[in-house]
């Protein structure tokens, strides 16, 4: 499966993964605090340059995952124009674009490998808590493996409505794709038991 | 043991296929999709704590960066975004309407699970919503929840379908229905 990383190479792909979420999570919060136009109108000027200096296909498609905010800043825009208010909705719709903007360039200049990695680091505590940080980086390579599988499944079974019939499927497939779903739950427990299991893992 | 993590794997993994069944547009043009109905599944079928415990594993792997949310989409920028609210209540969702189920064991499973659905899947789910809307837009409560007013009919076809499809799904699989378990 593809994440979302770009696989054009930028400075920010080597800088440690954890730094730049935490700066995130910092700047995000802040921007909260702040109410000024002309601070966020900077602020986001300041976020198209770095999404411009990598250069033109990192640009668009830095924009192509922007585009899914219209439908909230047609609603403020109108909202606003409505009520008069310009210069608060201008606010509200700079913001909420340069904070979309800056986390999805994180994702975009961070490695899945990476981030994983932030994660372990981040469950360490709760090793000790009794949590089972080896299961947690099971689930999540299971997860990764198994959704193509369960795609592949669920078109099959599409398929196999629209040889028998010229109506659409839609929901009523479901219901032999959950129960596929969890026959393979069953086969990957017992695949997973017969190798030892998890108990097995914790004393590697 | 193995059993808990390849269910709650095996569930994110469920949301994530689900988020490829294509859009059904309801007659006023509010499309609705699959996904949701994938977090009610999850509490209906794997019960409070692994039902949570599926969507948050679902959600780690979207603030990983994988595109597994409807639309290809995924990423940080989500958490953010005016309905970064309904993704933070997914797994609150999944467990309310797990815990429901668990607990009330008196009515037909379809029944219980359709209302536990509603309760979690919708009622809890649109209020982290509301709250992150209000908060990203800058609206009071009632404004932002007038802007969601629209999805409320699509998510109650998709917590009937719920709970038809869990009642279903005992009678198919009753050892795989593990918020009945025990």
């Amino acid at each position: 499966m593809i994440s979302l990383t770009s696989p054009i190479e930028t400075r920010a792909h080597h800088w440690s993964a954890g730094l730049k979420l935490g700066l995130l999570c910092a700047t995000t919060l802040g921007l909260f605090f702040v109410e000024s136009l002309i601070f966020h109108s900077v602020f986001l000027l300041g976020v198209i340059a770095l999404y411009a200096m990598p250069g033109k296909a990192f640009f668009i498609s830095g924009w192509q995952h922007l585009k899914m905010l219209w439908p909230f800043i047609l609603v403020v825009a109108v909202w606003h124009l409505w009520t008069q208010e310009f210069a608060l909705g201008a606010t509200i719709i700079i913001r909420m674009v340069a904070a979309v903007a800056l986390a999805n360039l994180v994702t975009m200049t961070t490695r899945l490998s990476d981030m994983i990695e932030v994660v372990r680091f981040l469950a360490r505590p709760f090793a000790r808590l009794g949590l089972n940080t080896r299961a947690l980086e099971l689930s999540i390579a299971l997860v990764i493996r198994m959704t193509p599988v369960l795609v592949s499944k669920g078109q099959s079974l599409s398929w196999a409505w629209k040889a028998r019939s010229n109506k659409r499927s839609g929901w009523r497939v479901i219901l032999p794709f959950t129960v596929l779903a969890l026959d393979d739950a069953d086969h990957v427990a017992e695949a997973l038991r017969a190798r030892g299991g998890l108990t097995n893992m914790e004393k590697k | 043991m193995e059993k808990n993590l390849t269910y709650t794997a095996l569930f994110a993994a469920l949301i994530a296929a689900l988020g490829l069944v294509p859009k059904i547009t309801l007659a006023f043009g509010v499309p609705i999709t699959a996904q949701s109905m994938g977090i009610m599944l999850c509490g209906t079928i794997l019960g409070a704590k692994r039902g949570g415990l599926a969507v948050l594993l679902f959600l780690l792997l979207v603030a990983l960066g994988l595109p597994l949310l409807s639309g290809g989409r995924g990423g940080l920028g989500l958490f953010v975004s005016a309905s970064g609210g309904f993704l933070i209540g997914w797994p609150i969702a999944a467990f309310v309407t797990g815990l429901i189920v668990e607990k009330w064991r008196s009515a037909s499973l379809a029944v219980v699970s359709t209302v536990a659905s509603i309760l979690g899947g919708i009622v809890v789910m649109y209020v982290f919503g509301i709250a992150g809307m209000a908060i990203v837009l800058k609206k009071s409560l009632p404004d932002a929840a007038m802007l969601t007013m629209a999805f409320i009919p699509g998510d109650i076809v998709k917590a009937v379908i719920a709970g038809l499809l869990t009642s279903a799904i005992a009678k198919a699989r009753p050892a795989s229905v593990l918020s009945r378990a025990a």
